[in-house]
């Protein structure tokens, strides 16, 4: 699975390019495995705030809604406006034509919870390990 | 060269839509010209023109339309229809003959009450054996269906509480819950507190009393829950809730498992709901007409809905005078087509028949539960009520999911479990059988699960293409919501032709 | 047992396969004390024939439109139903399947509900319906609540007609209760029976959410919705319009037209009998802008696998099943059959019936009224154009119902329960089910 260097990562499946103090925020590539085809995306309005941990929009697959939280708190410059229309992009291309907002972030602190790529790597792997795990253990208490 | 006709499929396959069928100037109408009315003078630009795109069809044209489209319908008296939390049981043909009866079908919700005596003693008796069957004291049968019971019952909860000056903000619902329950409680303006059950798939007393206190309005229960399983500790639940002042809510969905087993209003339960279209065997129409009648125990009676129905010196009466109502949920009196067929289901079945009903739900339930339970995993290994869940966890090695076993099983020509419900069992598949199946169809609808496991097994792919031989196959869901196409419009209809997608 | 088919020998084998040799062991886990007290004391079931009798007689205890003349209407109308309606609607696929949640199995009821859907556009003049809702009252009330999540939280006041149906004006009540941000106002009506545009332009102002007005309204009359579209759109508040006479769409300009944001109403007048007023169904379109916000059920078009047209129900997120506590209502039912018994009258009407149909309704009502008025010192009430229904004033009210009564005739709905200011005023009801004797029945009953 793709996990491009150079972009940094949330748990929630966010990742954030960061150019000075202008972030792009869109959501990973396990995430959009994770949901499937997506059909409908909520973004915030440009001008609005968003606050770091706090959700900024939602993305919908047929069957479930899922809120996106923001990785770094600051007030929306630009929101991606192709993909109301044509939300599959972010199945199709979720670190390029799928980003969601541009943000002038408030505390350039925020950046020091994120993840490398070689980080959200290995949280995802141990991510997919649970899920497993958690598997295993059920099957043998049915077989008890 | 002589042109071949296409050949199409005789049989299931779907008419077009009204609006690309008939012809220009044709109706289905006939009224004979008539001299006595001259017509109405009213001001033309008041008045439109004809209705843009309406259908033309003559009777038969349009008779057949339908019926052809019935052919494309899976439906109880044609196939088994195990439907986890809906009690798809038979609806009874005299249930249908009476409600058609002129004296119930043609009366007006308005004409005057000396008028209606026979319907108003029908919803009077009703509401007494209802309260009877789930052992509460007062019922009221306006709400239109169970979301809509629900609604009312918190807002008896609410203007109950309010009244006794202990206003409260919160509802406990369990994760197993139906959608229905917390939807209902953010509309009525109460904040939603979810709480887990335990292990053994049932809420804990002690974890209700760890959440419970002076802000909780109420606990809304689903008893049986929607695992199947009956909610042994319910009493002491209802007691922790009762401790810290609120109320406890019973969803009634569940109801035909608990006929002469169990009644709701020994077990702490202050109000619930009960489907009519569920329990008493009321049609589920494709999703509607139901009716969700709302009973509660004496100290709530002065908030049920006006009108209430009364008896006085031996006549109905309409009594609109209940200044603590939570006033009315709906026009007239609810929809008493439905609970024209309640009441005769009830009079077919009589108490003992009703008890009978439950247990023999139960049977079939447990029956299925055991027959399967070597080929399918369990959701929760405890003895079940009238439904039992499974998972598709023994079939997921082998790439097979939940949605593929229910879509082969159409294949089979059964409609499928409930599925991926409850949200706490991941794959969920959820079998409600009933009592009206014969324990023969439930033997076939086994050995088509089994032969899918094996299925699963041996050719995955069969089972994940599935279904084969329906009118239509699985349908591009993401397509329909990317670009919501709701309506015809002439436009579309023409470049759909030219795509060769009629 | 009635409709349980398992045999002593059946109830046996199952037991044995289960591993247990009574059935009481099943439900042995429910707490003694709750089992003990379970007996249901309800008398014994009864024979189909006798089940019948019993229905018969309570049936017989009330006056049908079939032996009685009614004129009534005031939200629930007696109009002919053709038998291929119910003929349709008997059929078993349609009438006891489920809500169509496997839809390769269900494209009966959904092909049915894409073209119900479809006809309630047309009908109203909007670009999107939805499948349905429980009445029209319930329409009215969730009418507000989705216009409540489109504006912006500084606009909560509600403006309602009190030409509004007394029942549809008292749900809005009850379900905006518990929202304790919405206020209600209700807006008089003037002496043309609509409402009055004056005062409703001056309570609009920018904490205005939605207004909803009758269309026509509780008195027969039709309301000038352009005007008051104009005075909503000045204000930014939504307009809501209801209709619980649907027919008269047929004839009038539809709600879209007038740029209506919303346009909900009650459907029994389409092939519903009139069922002590339910079940019916409501509908409810919108603009095609706000279709995420609508409450209830939705079928969409889309292709199969091997590319064939199919329909499925779709943006299910908004629902109850999903969102849970943050869906845009709690409703699950379309009363899908009644929308289906919609759907064929409607097809079977058409284009030039349904207006040929409306029209006999309005020639009938207007004539029932000059003659009222003329031979049965009857006074006008209104002066505002009207449809079907109209209110007139008749002295003596009460002695004249009775002795309408006496002559199997409900000359219509007396107005004073709800509108104090209206005495002896009847609400009156014409329709093509009154032929001209049974109008000159009324004349000479009232006249007395």
């Amino acid at each position: 699975m793709e996990i491009p260097e150079g972009l940094k990562y949330s748990k929630e499946h966010e990742w954030v390019l960061v150019e000075g103090n202008i972030a792009t925020i869109g959501i990973t590539e396990y995430a959009q495995e994770e949901l499937g085809d997506i059909v409908y995306v909520e973004l915030p309005e440009v001008g609005e705030k968003i606050v770091k941990d706090d959700p900024f929009g939602a993305v919908e697959s047929v069957k479930a809604v899922s809120d996106v939280y923001a990785p770094v708190s600051g007030t929306v410059l630009e929101v991606n406006d192709a993909l109301p229309d044509s939300p599959e992009t972010i199945n199709e291309d979720a670190y390029g034509d799928g980003w969601m907002i541009r943000v002038e972030m408030s505390d350039m602190d925020d950046l020091k919870d994120l993840m490398t790529a070689e980080e959200y790597a290995e949280y995802i792997e141990q991510q997919k390990a649970e899920e497993e795990d958690e598997d295993d253990e059920s099957e043998e208490e049915d077989e008890e | 060269m002589s042109q071949r006709l296409p050949v199409k499929r005789a049989f299931g396959c779907a008419p077009p839509l009204l609006f690309d069928s008939g012809s220009p100037g044709r109706s289905g109408f006939f009224w004979p010209e008539e001299d006595a009315f001259p017509a109405a003078e009213l001001p033309a630009e008041l008045l439109r023109d004809a209705v843009e795109g309406f259908p033309e069809l003559g009777e038969l044209e349009a008779l057949r339309h339908f019926t052809q489209l019935s052919h494309l319908n899976f439906g109880i008296e044609s196939q088994f229809y195990p439907l986890g939390s809906c009690t798809m049981k038979y609806n009874p043909k005299v249930n249908e003959t009476v409600a058609r009866f002129p004296g119930f079908a043609h009366i007006h919700p308005l004409a005057p009450v000396p008028l209606l005596q026979g319907a108003l003693e029908l919803l009077y008796e009703l509401e007494g054996w209802l309260a009877e069957i789930s052992g509460m004291d007062h019922v009221s049968l306006q709400p239109s269906a169970g979301a809509q019971g629900e609604l009312t019952g918190l807002m008896l909860i609410r203007a109950y509480l309010a009244d006794c000056g202990d206003a409260r903000q919160k509802i406990i619902v369990p994760d197993t819950a139906h959608g229905t329950n917390p939807a209902s409680s953010t509309l009525c303006g109460y904040e939603v507190i979810q709480v887990s059950s335990n292990e053994q798939g049932v809420m804990d007393p002690a974890t209700v009393a760890r959440v419970m206190n002076e802000e909780v309005a109420a606990l809304m229960i689903t008893n049986p829950n929607t695992l199947g399983l009956f909610e042994k500790n319910i009493e002491a639940v209802a007691g922790a809730v009762h401790a810290r002042g609120g109320l406890v809510y019973l969803d009634g969905a569940n109801l035909n498992a608990l006929m002469g087993i169990a009644k709701p209003g020994h077990m702490g339960v202050d109000v619930l709901h009960m489907n009519l279209h569920k329990t008493f065997s009321t049609p589920h129409g494709g999703g509607g007409p139901g009716a969700g009648p709302v009973a509660v125990k004496a100290a709530l009676r002065d908030y049920l809905p006006v009108p209430r129905i009364e008896k006085q010196n031996g006549a109905y009466v309409l009594s609109e005078d209940h200044p603590k109502s939570v006033g009315r949920v709906r026009s007239f009196l609810g929809n008493f087509g439905v609970l024209v067929r309640a009441y005769t289901y009830i009079l077919s079945l009589g108490g003992d028949g009703l008890a009978e009903a439950s247990r023999m739900a139960l049977l079939n339930a447990n029956y299925i539960r055991k027959r399967l339970e070597k080929h399918y995993s369990l959701a929760y290994n405890e003895p079940c009520m009238h439904e039992c869940v499974f998972t598709d966890r023994a079939q997921h090695r082998f790439g097979v999911t939940t949605l593929d076993i229910a879509k082969r099983l159409l294949d089979y020509g059964f409609h499928p479990p409930t599925i991926y419900f409850p949200l706490v069992v991941s794959g969920a598949l959820m079998i409600e059988p009933t009592e009206t199946e014969t324990p023969e169809t439930l033997d076939a609808f086994i050995d088509a699960m089994i032969a899918i496991a094996r299925e699963a097994k041996e050719n995955p792919e069969l089972v994940k293409t599935a279904p084969h031989s329906t009118p239509v196959r699985r349908l591009d869901e993401a397509r329909a919501a990317r670009k919501p196409v709701l309506r015809w419009e002439p436009e579309r209809a023409e470049r759909d032709k030219e795509q060769g997608m009629l | 047992m009635r409709y349980t088919p398992h045999t002593l020998d059946d109830q046996a084998r199952m037991l044995r396969t289960i591993g247990i040799q009574d059935i009481k062991q099943l439900y042995e886990h429910v707490p003694a004390r709750l089992r003990e007290t379970a007996g249901i004391r309800l008398p014994g079931g009864l024979a189909e024939v006798a089940v019948r009798r019993r229905l018969a007689n309570l049936a017989a205890k009330n006056a049908a439109a079939t032996d009685w003349s009614f004129f009534l209407g005031g939200g629930i109308y007696h109009h002919a139903i053709p038998s291929a309606v119910d003929a349709v609607v008997s059929r078993s696929e349609f009438a006891t399947s489920y809500t169509p949640y496997q839809p390769e199995v269900s494209q009966g009821t959904l092909q049915a509900l894409y073209e119900f859907q479809t006809l309630v556009c047309q009908l109203t003049g909007m670009e999107a319906a939805n499948a349905g809702v429980y009445d029209g009252a319930s329409a009215a009330a969730e009418a507000v609540l989705m216009s409540r999540r489109i504006q912006p939280l500084s606009r909560r006041q509600v403006l309602v007609s009190r030409a509004l149906h007394p029942h549809y004006r008292e749900v809005i009540r009850t379900y905006a209760r518990n929202l304790e941000d919405v206020a209600l106002q209700e807006i008089r009506f003037g002496d043309s029976g609509a409402t009055d545009l004056e005062r409703l332009r001056a309570a609009l102002g920018p904490s205005t959410m939605c207004v909803v007005l009758g269309y026509p309204n509780f008195f027969g009359v039709i309301e000038d919705l352009a005007s008051a579209q104009a005075a909503c759109a000045r204000a930014g508040a939504h307009l809501i319009s209801v209709t619980t006479e649907p027919l008269a769409l047929g004839l009038l300009k539809p709600p879209g037209f007038f740029g209506a944001e919303i346009a909900v109403g009650e459907g029994q007048s389409f092939g519903v009998p009139m069922n002590l007023g339910g079940p019916g169904f409501g509908f409810f379109a919108t603009q095609r802008r706000f279709i995420r916000n609508l409450p209830g059920r939705l079928v969409g078009e889309t292709v199969d696998v091997e590319g064939r047209r199919g329909f499925v129900l779709t943006l299910a997120t908004r629902e109850q099943h999903i969102r849970r506590e943050r869906a845009t209502s709690n409703i699950c039912t379309s009363q899908t059959l009644c929308a289906l018994a919609a759907t064929v009258f409607l097809s079977l009407m058409g284009k030039t019936g349904l207006r040929r149909l409306a029209e006999i309704n309005a020639a009938r009502a207007h004539q029932a009224r000059a003659r009222l008025i003329r031979e049965a010192r009857a006074e006008a009430v209104f002066s505002g154009p009207f449809f079907n229904e109209f209110v007139v004033r008749v002295r003596d009210l009460d002695r004249a119902i009775r002795r309408a009564g006496e002559r199997r005739i409900v000359p219509g709905i007396e107005l004073s329960r709800w509108y104090p200011e209206l005495p002896e005023a009847l609400l009156v009801c014409v329709t093509e089910m009154n032929e001209r004797e049974e109008v000159e029945r009324l004349v000479a009953a009232l006249a007395g």
